[in-house]
């Protein structure tokens, strides 16, 4: 069975498993995964990329006509230097499209809420399609909406743990309540956590870490193809209540039934 | 103004180097399986006790390393633009007291050294001086900062100490990171190692990751000589250096290097040898305790030291590294400052890398302002 498309800004797209291009062992591995994965919006951190020059390797190996290059600020620390990198990436890259990325913090890659909003501000102005990272915060999501962001990417868990949706309760009221797509982005370690994200409502899942690190990249990343297509079919053929005992059927009215 | 020196007085290298001496068997078995290690976990894995957990702790940094890093190991090349130096340290052949050619790079070897470099496949770029503010001062550097940035995305520097409002001078410039060891933490013995010049100063330096903090640099790099002290009361400083740092200045990334002591031109070789059972032993305790940090491994170490290392958790290395001035193309028989171990080209080491599964990085950054 096929997922319907669904659109993002001033694109279709019929995948809605979103890859990063980062810690693969081989650009060739990279490309093999991404094809198989099925993905057509795929980030790449501008700092990898050799600015003006024609046969950088990474770019090379995503030369694929279903692949959306979605360049990302990586490595800045501020909004100014985050409103330089676009302008840098939509030059170099062709694409006005901008995953915004500011996180100060090395060690957890904590993104910056503050910077991120003021940068986002910044950017649609300027004509970007912007999709910040953020943490799961429902209020920062609408303050986001409101200056013209395309989409919000939500955290999972921190980048790069595997630990899968630790923000859960945030979530699902970022997805009941955003009027812009929700990515769930970073901390999806296993298909079942991409799954468990699209049967929540999630638009789509940005999946980097878990394939790249795998011990086999390119199965894995059909086994979260799958599981991506498997989660969104089951949220549109909307799940049934999860009930936490088994109920009788109605205890308390059933004397209604009863003859007087 | 609260600086590290602050956090270090409080601490006595006897009673540290004891503390370490006393860890058990156990306290290394509940390192190993914490998710958060902590300083007192650190003593641990440093401690002689760990050394008999060294695979369990090879395979922890391993997977630790390849979690946060993937399968990629980043490379770099140091550019020596002088040997001059004022200071007299007991085992540097760059050392004042040494009777030997001194050179310091002109804007046209600068040039042709950084050319050459280039066609080896380079981005990254650390530029090295011997500590000299009267031959490569504030002046000097930034102009090779100017000359350099046309060729190079990343240049860090292993210069002097220099003031803040110099690092932040620099850093307008494009300057990445910074690297300033320690040497050693003892103070005593610091004194002895570094009788004379602005370095004999032991909490000028111990302070200057400081000043770079508030520089706001994008990176920091510490590291102490090993061999020139206990390796392992001199790790456990440096850690506490770097946690104190992390909290601190919580926007910057750092990196821990290894230099050990080799042989270089008039120099003898103090006593207490770090063996490379212990070097692999620091590499993992580093990673355990902190796995986002860059952990860099130069070409004073052997061929064979070197492959292996990148699986137990090194994520950055130099390759082709000349240590003397010019010796990529301006002057090839300058006075080197150390003797290089391995001798394979860069193209070589990233071939060795990528038969080991990991993608050698040459570019991983971009000036942002």
């Amino acid at each position: 069975m096929e997922n319907k498309t669904f659109q993002l800004a001033d694109k279709q797209f019929s995948s809605r498993l979103f890859t990063g291009t980062g810690k693969f062992s081989s650009a060739k591995i990279m490309e093999e995964a991404l094809l198989a994965s099925g993905s057509e919006l795929v980030t790449v951190a501008l700092k990898r990329v050799t600015i003006g020059h024609k046969e950088d390797e990474l770019l090379q190996h995503l030369s694929h006509a279903q692949f959306n290059l979605m360049p990302n600020t990586s490595g800045v620390r501020t909004a100014k230097e985050a409103v330089f990198a676009a302008q840098l990436a939509r030059e170099a890259l062709m694409t006005n499209w901008v995953k915004l990325e500011i996180h100060p913090d090395p060690r957890y890659l904590m993104p910056d809420p503050i910077e991120t909003l003021a940068a986002a501000e910044e950017l649609v102005r300027l004509g970007f399609v912007v999709l910040p990272y953020i943490h799961a915060d429902p209020v920062l999501c609408k303050r986001l909406e409101q200056v013209g962001v395309a989409a919000v990417m939500p955290l999972g868990s921190t980048i790069g743990s595997n630990r899968g949706l630790k923000t859960k309760d945030f979530l699902e009221i970022i997805i009941q309540q955003s009027k812009v797509p929700v990515i769930v982005d970073a901390g999806i370690g296993a298909p079942s956590h991409a799954a468990a994200a699209m049967e929540m409502g999630a638009d789509a899942v940005l999946v980097n870490t878990a394939i790249a690190v795998s011990e086999d990249p390119v199965q894995m990343a059909t086994a979260f193809r799958l599981a991506v297509q498997a989660g969104r079919l089951a949220y549109e053929a909307r799940l049934g209540r999860v009930l936490s005992h088994s109920e009788q059927t109605s205890p308390m009215t059933q004397f209604l039934d009863d003859e007087f | 103004m609260m600086s590290f020196k602050t956090v270090f007085e409080k601490f006595s290298w006897e009673a540290t180097k004891a503390g370490i001496l006393s860890k058990t068997a156990a306290d290394v078995e509940q390192a190993l399986q914490k998710e958060q290690p902590d300083l007192e976990d650190f003593k641990a894995l440093v401690s002689p006790q760990a050394s008999f957990f060294l695979e369990a702790m090879a395979k922890r940094s391993h997977y630790l390393t390849r979690k946060r890093f993937g399968n990629i190991q980043q490379l770099y090349v140091p550019l020596y633009l002088s040997n001059e130096c004022q200071n007299i340290c007991t085992y540097c052949g760059f050392s004042f007291s040494n009777d030997i050619k001194r050179k310091t790079l002109s804007d046209e070897e600068i040039l042709t050294e950084a050319r050459a470099i280039k066609t080896l496949g380079f981005d990254h770029v650390l530029l090295v001086t011997g500590e000299s503010g009267r031959h490569v001062g504030l002046g000097y550097l930034k102009n090779a900062m100017v000359l350099l940035r046309p060729f190079f995305s990343r240049i860090s520097i292993e210069v002097q100490p220099l003031e803040q409002q110099e690092y932040a001078e620099l850093q307008a410039l494009g300057l990445n990171a910074v690297l300033v060891y320690q040497e050693t933490y003892h103070k005593e013995k610091y004194s002895l190692h570094h009788p004379k010049g602005k370095k004999s100063n032991f909490f000028y330096r111990l302070d200057t990751p400081d000043r770079l903090g508030k520089a706001f640099l994008h990176k920091i790099g510490l590291g102490v000589l090993l061999g020139l002290e206990d390796w392992r009361t001199d790790s456990f400083f440096t850690a506490l250096h770097l946690d104190y740092l992390q909290k601190t200045y919580w926007q910057t990334s750092y990196s821990i290097s290894f230099p050990r002591l080799r042989p270089a031109q008039g120099v003898y070789l103090p006593q207490g040898s770090v063996t490379d059972k212990d070097l692999v032993q620091l590499i993992c305790a580093y990673r355990i305790f902190n796995p986002e940090l860059e952990l860099s491994l130069s070409t004073r170490e052997s061929e064979k030291f070197r492959n292996h290392s990148l699986r137990l958790g090194i994520t950055s290395m130099s390759a082709g590294s000349k240590t003397n001035p010019g010796g990529y193309a301006a002057e090839s028989d300058s006075l080197e400052q150390f003797e290089i171990s391995d001798n394979r080209s860069p193209a070589q080491v990233a071939e060795m890398m990528r038969e080991n599964g990991y993608e050698p990085v040459w570019k991983d950054w971009e000036l942002f302002k």
